[in-house]
């Protein structure tokens, strides 16, 4: 594994594609109007950040990486029950999921 | 050191007192508030009995003092103890207070018996007791400074007991404002004397005057002008006095106990306890005397157009204080605590007796309603009557022998000296008339007012005053040269010597002759001529007019010092200062926070996905900056940052 890694697929292919993931969650985050295709983008984000720590972690034969991505994941999947929650509840008040119609909090 | 005799138990039980009926007088049963009441100022007065029963005993006059392990202020040389000291002259002062503060507790029993606010007007009379004593035996004058400021708070406090009365909420403000000029010039007199003697101790500041006895006026004269400003003050003397009249607001058993028997003595007290630096302050002593002379005449021209029953008292009041300002100015001290002391038992006397009257009538002060009520309060008659005796200064009674020594002691400082006398002597005079004026207007002649039906007071009521009645008969007899030899290690001695033979007898003679002249003329006018005063207060109108309505002081006062103070303070202070300033750079202030929030605002659209966006652009940036290789680019930039970082 660790060979294969740093011998024929180079260290920064991984961490650009995580790089890549992580822009396509921001701009799908920004420029999105469905909630729920926002909610999706925070997920991949979570998941690029996943991949670059697992490619440290294997680079640097460091365990806490991957201990680190457990968590991650874990954090994401009560932040995923939570916030589709958080989204069904808004949809029953509202009748929308356009986020910029969801604007209650300001003055 | 503690000495067997527990001085620091003397204040702190009332203190103790206060604290019960003060924390939790509300929940407490009536008995139980009157017992913790009256226990206090009694167990604090079996004390000051036992001191003296020890002190007399055996034959001490040193002063015993007690003081706090610790040191209360320790700044450079300057040391400020918690001491208390006990000599003749507060041994004399704290009988008086403890004992004639105790009768009036008692007499408050029944005089407070039906109103509200029960534990709250017992815990302000123990809190009082507290003050008075620390301001007796404090050692330093900071200490007695504590007890100075406390007494006026416990008389602001009890003043303005009805306090949902405007008038009563007036004049305790008015008495405590009044006294703050006063203690401006005691709190200065501390200042000089720590700068000038680096210490605060009566007897250290004795003792350094005593080692240089050429030490003579000066810096010394401004001090015993400063404290005898404060003294003015406590004291209600010239030109401080107003407070005094107006304290008439508050329960009468108050009047009795602070206005008129000890709180006000305090001035006196600090003046003979202080007296080291009259002494050697010749001209200060001269004003002393001066301001007494004149309020004691001032006010008893006052007293003669008075109509109401404790008003005529309060003005009485001012002018015995004055007599006492006199014997201290002139360097009779003795005599002046000696008059302390008796007025103390003939003044409670009447003020507690007036009480009664008052209560007998429901509440009326009026002495052209009363009259002929020896019928119907013939204990208060009687006690009365031994009151005004005691007050006019006819012998055999308390009053005769101490304003006798005053006058006496006047009388041998040479032809200033006769000059004040003289003033005593019409003073004498005017007490006589206005306090017997009181006494027929009161007592005798033909009921004014019909319907009311008048009754004798309690017995609670009515022990204090026989008793108080028999210390106004008996109070003097202890004579002047033994008291003067008693309090003579506090004090110094007493000159009463004269070249002239048999002058005392002349000059007491005088006096009493004096007295009963004012007798007699308050009978002419006010029993056996009654529609004279009304033809001579129509006969001499102006002067009438000016009598009784006080020389105008109050109303020169507001138009001098309270309206253009008022006016300042609304128009320099109000508009300029605190609108237009203060005002200004407030809103100046809020305007800077409205304009930036306005900018601010922007940002703050509630869209979430420019949050989102600013948030990523900010982190962008920052990941820009940390990856910026900034020493290629600028070699020296690490220096830099450090050299900005103060290294």
């Amino acid at each position: 594994m660790n060979s294969f890694l740093s011998q024929q697929v180079p260290l920064s292919w991984f961490l650009l594609l995580s790089a890549v993931l992580f822009v396509l969650g921001i701009v799908g985050f920004l420029i999105k109007r469905n909630l729920i295709t926002v909610f999706m983008s925070i997920e991949l984000m979570l998941n690029a950040v996943n991949l670059s720590f697992v490619t440290f972690a294997c680079q640097w034969h460091a365990v806490k990486g991957q201990i680190f991505v457990f968590f991650v994941m874990m954090v994401a999947a009560a932040e995923a029950a939570v916030g589709l929650a958080i989204i069904i509840a808004i949809f029953r008040v509202r009748a929308t999921l356009a986020v910029d119609r969801i604007d209650l909090m300001k003055l | 050191m503690n000495s067997p005799l527990y001085l620091r138990l003397i204040p702190l039980l009332p203190l103790c007192g206060f604290l019960v009926n003060g924390l939790l007088g509300r929940r407490l049963p009536k008995w139980l508030v009157t017992l913790v009441a009256l226990a206090a100022p009694l167990a604090a007065f079996g004390l000051v009995l036992n001191a003296a029963r020890v002190c007399f005993g055996a034959g001490i006059t040193a002063p015993v003092v007690e003081t706090c392990p610790f040191p209360w202020i320790a700044a450079g040389a300057l040391r400020i103890d918690f001491s208390f000291v006990l000599d003749p002259l507060s041994l004399v002062m704290l009988l008086v207070v403890t004992g004639v503060g105790f009768l009036i507790h008692v007499y408050s029993v029944g005089y407070m018996a039906h109103e509200e606010g029960y534990a709250r007007y017992f815990s302000y009379l123990n809190l009082f007791l507290f003050f008075m004593t620390v301001l007796v035996l404090a050692g330093n004058a900071l200490l007695m400074f504590v007890g100075w400021e406390g007494v006026g708070l416990a008389s602001y406090l009890l003043i303005g007991f009805y306090f949902q009365k405007d008038s009563a909420a007036n004049a305790g403000k008015k008495a405590f404002i009044v006294n703050r000029i006063g203690d401006f010039g005691f709190l200065i007199g501390i200042f000089l004397l720590i700068g000038n003697f680096g210490t605060l101790t009566f007897s250290e500041i004795a003792t350094k005057l005593a080692a240089n006895p050429a030490w003579q006026g000066g810096v010394l004269t401004t001090i015993a002008l400063c404290l005898l400003l404060g003294a003015c003050g406590k004291s209600a003397q010239l030109p401080l006095y107003i407070w005094l009249p107006d304290a008439m607001e508050g329960p009468t058993p108050v009047s009795a106990l602070i206005h008129a028997a000890t709180m006000v003595t305090a001035g006196v007290y600090m003046i003979a306890r202080t007296h080291v630096l009259f002494d050697h302050a010749p001209f200060a002593l001269g004003v002393v005397a001066v301001v007494g002379a004149a309020t004691a005449i001032f006010a008893a021209t006052i007293g003669l157009a008075q109509n109401d029953i404790k008003r005529v008292l309060a003005y009485s009041t001012i002018s015995q204080l004055g007599y006492m300002f006199l014997g201290c100015g002139v360097a009779a001290y003795s005599a002046a605590i000696f008059h302390l002391m008796t007025h103390a038992f003939f003044k409670a006397l009447l003020f507690l007796a007036a009480g009664s009257v008052i209560h007998g009538l429901g509440g009326e002060q009026d002495l052209r309603k009363m009259g002929g009520l020896w019928k119907k309060l013939p204990i208060t008659f009687a006690v009365t009557t031994v009151g005004v005796i005691a007050i006019a200064g006819i012998y055999p009674f308390a009053g005769f022998f101490s304003k006798d020594a005053i006058l006496y002691a006047a009388f041998l400082q040479g032809p200033g000296g006769i000059a004040l006398w003289f003033v005593g002597l019409v003073t004498a005079l005017l007490t006589s008339i206005y306090m017997f004026r009181l006494w027929y207007m009161a007592f005798l002649g033909k009921p004014r007012t019909e319907g009311v039906h008048a009754h004798e007071s309690p017995w609670s009521m009515l022990g204090p005053l026989v008793l108080l009645a028999l210390l106004s008969i008996g109070g003097g007899w202890v004579g002047i040269e033994r008291f003067g030899a008693y309090l003579k290690p506090a004090t110094g001695a007493l000159r009463m010597e004269s070249s002239i033979p048999h002058l005392e007898l002349i000059l007491s003679g005088v006096a009493v002759a004096v007295a009963l002249l004012g007798w007699l003329v308050a009978h002419i006018f006010y029993s056996a001529r009654p529609e004279a005063p009304a033809r001579l207060a129509g006969a001499i109108s102006p002067v009438y007019k000016l009598v009784a309505n006080k020389y105008y002081v109050d109303e020169i006062y507001g138009a001098v010092i309270v309206k253009p103070l008022l006016a300042i303070s609304r128009f320099v202070l109000g508009w300029v200062v605190e609108g237009a300033i203060l005002g200004g750079l407030a809103l100046l202030l809020a305007g800077i926070a409205n304009f930036s929030g306005a900018i601010l605002q922007r940002w703050q659209s509630g869209n979430l996905r420019s949050y989102a966006a600013w948030l990523a652009a900010g982190a962008a940036v920052l990941l820009l900056f940390v990856l910026t290789p900034w020493t290629t680019i600028w070699p020296d930039s690490m220096n830099f940052i450090l050299k900005v970082a103060g290294h």
